[in-house]
């Protein structure tokens, strides 16, 4: 029982980072009705520019939780503005062409940033430099540290204030009339251009924290880390239903806790044939699943593709 | 009309072009006609990762190569009666399997006599293939997969013992040193990764240690907490990892997290300064790891070996550049020997070697492995890694049972089942 706790554990922190990336993955289909490729590796740029920041300020013996505001500050400025150029630049001239077409070009957007990340900061592992030592939580049986702890609750937060953000406010409530009808939004006063830019800096800032979050959960950082997590979070944004936001937050959950409880125990279920290094087939058999049964997602509205 | 007279010039331009590279394609064998020059130039390749992540290591190895041929050209060798000037040609593979092909046809096409590499045991198997091809010996300073040397090839050599005798090395340490009864092994599904575990589950059984888990990671990944927290469940007293630093450094980290007090032990794929880093102090403490070959200061030549080097290049030596030396030095005696440069004439020499090296001695079994190549544990003490014991392999024999039953892959599937029960 205690093993099935901790697995839940493993599965809801890694489920509440998948959430957050899936977040940029929903907002900008929602809206735009175009699957951003490029936003698994904002979200490593993020990751990166934090490691960068960390270790400059570590050496220099600032205080642990002034260096994580400032790595966190600086990620979230960096892919804001990677996320607002982005749009302007590979999008926005394409945003009447053939949906085809901006797919492409996100695709190539996002071998762009790979390789672009690749030449910064070169090719090999970066370890986080001793930072904080989070400390153990016993929770039934089960350890979690004050880390995991902290990356839930932030992400449940931000979730929780992004939901209100989109019900509530003025802004949000542009973003929801954009994602209706854009034309109509545009008619009705509503700057669109404005609006979809702020759903890419909003995607790409909450990528960030995401990104600040593996650094600091796995203590490493790699110019190839946002491929599989964009594929995985994207998975989660299907699941839920892309498009819809609380959506992403369930797919990301739900698909944390299926691929942690997979990988702890296909071994036994497989008799041992199949081993835990199978574990991401069943993230993609859940995208094929999805795909294939229900299209339109966990809590998507059927035939609710307008673009 | 002009036209057609330019055809005609270009084809004959080409065919003669053909027809002059056709009389240079069979170039005069080895000088061994009397009007030979008194010099001969005979060219060694290196081949090693030169560029990319393990760089430094690949750089390592090949300034070893150039020490030996400095050495050796100082000292005005002589073979069959002929003064021999030696020269070394350098190639990166970037670590990488297909690019380790092309560099060994690049390294063939240059007509070496005798290449030092790869670095990679990803790299040195399928060039080990054009060197055989070709007729050129090749012996690799670093690569410890056992396929390396039992395709059959009469071509390749190494200087460090291989997984199958670091696994079961590693198996005895554990049961013998560590007194551990119960053992969880991972691994991360590469070449080197597998059978090293493989190698270590097999010996482990053998000793009556009991293999609670069996787990499988990916060379790419770098959450194993749904693993390890299984592994938790099984409470072993060990958990043995084949993969390198970027996984196993994470995994102690996660394992820290996650509580688990069981020791942890590796090969040499973790032994790197980087692996403390990625870990992190605290978790890397008492973390054990294999290296093959004693530890470079307390190698037979190794004071001399590390000063020379350090006046030469102006940097310590890494990892495997002792090695490198010795393989050039080894090629030079077989030549020495065998009175020729030609590679049809020394290559039965080399499997004859008898040779004291930087390394200690150099001799190879009927495959082209090191003969009773030392293996050297080191843990992690106040965030350095420290050589804890040395030791030597029970030879061929307990390599021979270990990858024999090599395909042990599915078995724990019993254990693991009864535990499940619980």
């Amino acid at each position: 029982m205690e093993i099935f706790t901790q697995q839940l554990i493993n599965g809801l922190v890694l489920g509440s980072i998948y959430a957050l990336v899936a977040l940029g993955y929903t907002m900008v289909y929602g809206i735009l009705g175009l699957i951003n490729f490029a936003h698994g590796d904002i979200t490593m740029i993020g990751a990166l520019v934090a490691l960068t920041v960390v270790q400059a300020l570590a050496a220099a013996g600032v205080p642990a939780p002034l260096v994580l505001v400032l790595a966190g500050g600086c990620a979230i400025l960096v892919c804001s503005l990677l996320g607002l150029s982005i749009e302007r630049v590979a999008y926005r001239p394409l945003r009447r062409a053939p949906r085809l077409a901006p797919l492409i070009t996100a695709i190539g957007v996002s071998i762009l940033l790979q390789y672009s990340a690749a030449l910064i900061w070169g090719k090999q592992y970066i370890a986080l430099p001793k930072l904080i030592e989070p400390a153990a939580i016993n929770i039934g049986g089960a350890q979690m540290t004050t880390l995991q702890l902290a990356i839930f609750v932030l992400a449940c937060a931000i979730m929780a204030v992004l939901l209100w953000f989109i019900k509530a406010s003025r802004m949000g409530r542009a973003m929801r009339a954009t994602e209706q009808n854009p034309d109509v939004a545009g008619l009705m006063g509503v700057n669109t251009n404005a609006v979809i830019a702020f759903t890419f800096v909003l995607g790409s800032a909450i990528g960030a924290v995401a990104g600040l979050m593996v650094v600091l959960y796995y203590g490493i950082g790699h110019y190839f880390m946002g491929f599989m997590l964009g594929l995985k979070a994207f998975t989660a944004a299907v699941l839920g239903g892309i498009g819809n936001v609380g959506g992403a937050v369930m797919g990301g959950l739900l698909l944390g806790i299926i691929e942690s409880m997979a990988s702890g125990y296909i071994g036994d279920l497989t008799g041992g044939v199949l081993g835990s290094n199978y574990r991401d087939i069943f993230a993609f058999l859940v995208l094929v699943l999805v795909l294939v049964i229900k299209p339109s997602g966990l809590m998507g509205q059927a035939g609710g593709d307008r673009a | 009309m002009h036209k057609a007279l330019r055809h005609t010039l270009i084809a004959t331009l080409v065919t003669t072009l053909i027809a002059a590279c056709g009389q240079e394609a069979p170039p005069p064998p080895k000088a061994e006609a009397p009007k030979a020059p008194e010099v001969i130039t005979v060219k060694i390749g290196s081949a090693s990762p030169l560029t990319g992540p393990q760089a430094h290591i690949g750089v390592d190895i090949r300034n070893g190569v150039q020490l030996a041929i400095e050495d050796a050209n100082a000292a005005n060798v002589e073979i069959g009666g002929k003064k021999v000037k030696f020269e070394m040609v350098a190639e990166d593979d970037e670590a990488n399997p297909t690019k380790a092909t092309t560099v060994a046809q690049k390294l063939v096409d240059a007509k070496v006599a005798a290449v030092v590499g790869h670095f990679n045991s990803g790299a040195s198997i399928p060039a080990s293939k054009i060197y055989s091809d070709a007729g050129i010996p090749q012996i690799s300073p670093s690569s410890t997969n056992p396929k390396y040397t039992e395709q059959g090839f009469k071509t390749t050599f190494r200087v460090v013992a291989h997984d199958g005798q670091q696994g079961p090395t590693l198996a005895r340490f554990a049961a013998k040193t560590l007194g551990a009864k119960t053992v969880a092994v991972i691994d991360d599904s590469t070449a080197y990764g597998q059978g090293l575990a493989d190698n270590f589950e097999a010996t482990a059984k053998s000793l009556g240690m009991k293999i609670v888990a069996r787990e499988h990671t990916t060379d790419k990944d770098t959450d194993f907490k749904a693993i390890l927290t299984k592994i938790k469940g099984r409470k072993p007293d060990l958990i043995m990892f084949g993969g390198i630093d970027p996984q196993a450094g994470p995994m102690v980290k996660q394992m820290k997290d996650l509580g688990i007090k069981a020791k942890f032990i590796g090969g040499d794929g973790m032994q790197t300064p980087n692996f403390i880093k990625l870990a992190g102090d605290a978790a890397a403490e008492g973390v054990m790891a294999s290296i093959p070959g004693l530890p470079k200061e307390q190698m037979p030549g190794g004071k001399a070996f590390l000063e020379k080097y350090k006046t030469k290049f102006n940097q310590e030596v890494e990892l495997f550049a002792p090695m490198g030396y010795d393989a050039v030095m080894v090629f030079i005696d077989a030549m020495k020997r065998a009175g020729s440069t030609d590679p049809a004439k020394f290559l039965p020499e080399i499997g004859k070697t008898n040779y004291q090296g930087v390394i200690g001695p150099i001799a190879f079994d009927e495959k082209g492995d090191l003969k009773n190549g030392p293996i050297t544990i080191y843990v992690v003490k106040g965030g350095k890694w420290e050589a804890l014991e040395t030791v030597k392999p029970e030879a061929a024999q307990a390599a021979a049972t270990a990858t024999g039953s090599a395909p042990a892959a599915t078995a724990p599937a019993a254990p693991a089942a009864e535990a499940a029960k619980k």
